[in-house]
């Protein structure tokens, strides 16, 4: 990389802060050396071994999660330049500066840039995103998928439960109770498993219990805004279509 | 709410197509009477309709209760969704907000247009045979013509909007592509049924109508 002019180059950083779940936000903003190829993390990583502000105040380190570093566990998920995405894949190259960092608030902020996305893992407990497989006997080998239906299962399955469709979407807020595109997505997943969907009522159930897939608006941001590019909108609509024939049958056979 | 919201928002979503949807266009066709065969069409229409056999319960069945619940129904769905544009600017993200704002556009139209037409006839203000000058005076008046061609366009698209959301929310247009031709349908249809409307009031707006009245009380249509 021919980047060595560049040697005395900073990166203006502006971050929303807060302290504690309970106290007020606020923005400090830093002052990165730049390097080529560095990512919004390893930004966070200067920042946590010289906690120094744009003003060259000492000040407490910058905290936020991450893990895998490689856009796959969803940990580091946080609004950049307006954007919910990865840190870990936001590359300083790619981004416009100064860059602008605030957390997902979407969901309760912890501190920082941390933010507790609980919600979402409540939210595969409640429609049971699973597939069981237990028994007081070895049940033997399940029926076989098809390859076509492997093939668009295998896309919904890289659902890495980052948050960003939440955050995109204009229906999640503190004033409707609606799960998300991500575990609507995820029922889709589960009920066309062959074995998964010996269950499929009782996850199109949850989704039919208030706060389910009645809550959609589509607005469609989920789709657009899905790191995985994960196609939720046609799940949303698939699972939608289940529900309505589940509706139905039921009516009909009870 | 207590009813499970979910049958409420299904309930929502089939009432705003099956009666609504069907009432719009009965009432945009009965309305381009105007434009096309003028008093005497408009007449003719109106007096089919009223002729209907059980009409109050068709009215009230069809188009009272359906629109009470939808509209109420509606405003607390609008009050639940926030608008992120500024974040989101994508198509249809904006019908997502277009949707509700010209929900509310047409919850306050449509209240307003019933008061000035269908409540003075239940008051007795105007007969049947006197709607087609009352609306000659509402369509004559600038101000008035704007806020219903505007009121219009908005129910409209409301309609063919919510007609595109319903073929969603019931799974029947599931992939990218069918919703991107479905989208272009409904907005076809949104096209349509507002020129329709504008028609109407283009065609109430001619001077025929004014001397409706005086053909209805000399000529007493039955």
């Amino acid at each position: 990389m021919a980047e060595t002019a560049t040697k005395a180059r900073t990166v203006r950083f502006i971050i929303e802060r807060r302290d504690s779940p309970d106290s007020a936000p606020y923005f400090e903003e830093f002052d990165i050396p730049y390097r080529p190829n560095m990512n919004v993390i390893s930004a966070l990583m200067e920042i946590q071994r010289n906690p120094v502000n744009a003003k060259g105040e000492r000040t407490k380190p910058v905290v936020w999660e991450s893990n895998c570093l490689e856009e796959v566990c969803g940990a580091c998920s946080m609004v950049i330049n307006g954007k919910p995405r990865q840190a870990c894949s936001a590359l300083v190259d790619k981004l416009e500066w100064p860059i602008r960092l605030s957390p997902m608030k979407t969901f309760p902020v912890v501190r920082d840039l941390i933010v507790d996305r609980s919600r979402m893992f409540e939210a595969l407990k409640r429609v049971k995103a699973w597939i069981p497989i237990d028994g007081t006997y070895d049940l033997g080998p399940g029926p076989r998928m098809p390859e076509h239906k492997r093939q668009w299962a295998y896309e919904l399955s890289k659902c890495m439960t980052c948050g960003v469709c939440l955050e995109a979407c204009p229906n999640v807020n503190d004033r409707s109770t609606f799960i998300g595109p991500a575990a609507i997505s995820q029922v889709r997943l589960f009920n066309a498993h062959p074995t998964g969907a010996m269950h499929a009522h009782e996850r199109l159930e949850a989704l039919m219990a208030d706060g389910g897939i009645e809550g959609c608006g589509n607005s469609q941001n989920c789709v657009r805004s899905c790191p995985k590019g994960i196609p939720l909108t046609t799940s949303i609509a698939a699972v939608n279509g289940e529900t309505t024939r589940y509706l139905f049958r039921k009516w009909l056979t009870s | 709410m207590n009813v499970r919201s979910y049958y409420a928002r299904k309930l929502h979503s089939l009432l705003g197509v099956f009666p609504l949807g069907l009432f719009i266009i009965e009432h945009a066709l009965a309305n381009y009477t105007a434009f096309e065969g003028g008093p005497e069409g408009f007449q003719r229409s109106v007096n089919f309709l009223h002729n209907l056999p059980l009409i109050f319960f068709l009215e009230l069945f069809i188009i009272w209760l359906p629109i009470l619940f939808h509209g109420i129904y509606g405003l607390y769905l609008a009050y639940q969704s926030d608008i992120n544009v500024g974040r989101y600017p994508y198509a249809r993200n904006w019908a997502f907000v277009m949707q509700r704002l010209t929900g509310l556009i047409t919850f306050v139209f449509v209240g307003w247009h019933f008061y000035e037409t269908r409540f003075q006839v239940m008051l007795g203000n105007v007969t049947y045979d006197e709607l087609g000058s009352h609306m000659h005076q509402i369509a004559s008046d600038p101000v008035h013509f704007a806020l219903y061609a505007i009121g219009a366009i908005a129910a409209m698209f409301h309609f063919a909007n919510g007609l595109w959301a319903f073929l969603v929310s019931w799974g029947i247009t599931v992939g990218p592509r069918a919703q991107r031709v479905s989208a272009r349908i409904c907005m076809g249809i949104w096209v349509i049924l507002s020129a329709l409307f504008i028609l109407s009031l283009v065609g109430f707006n001619n001077e025929e109508f004014a001397l409706t009245a005086a053909i209805a009380a000399g000529g007493s249509v039955r």
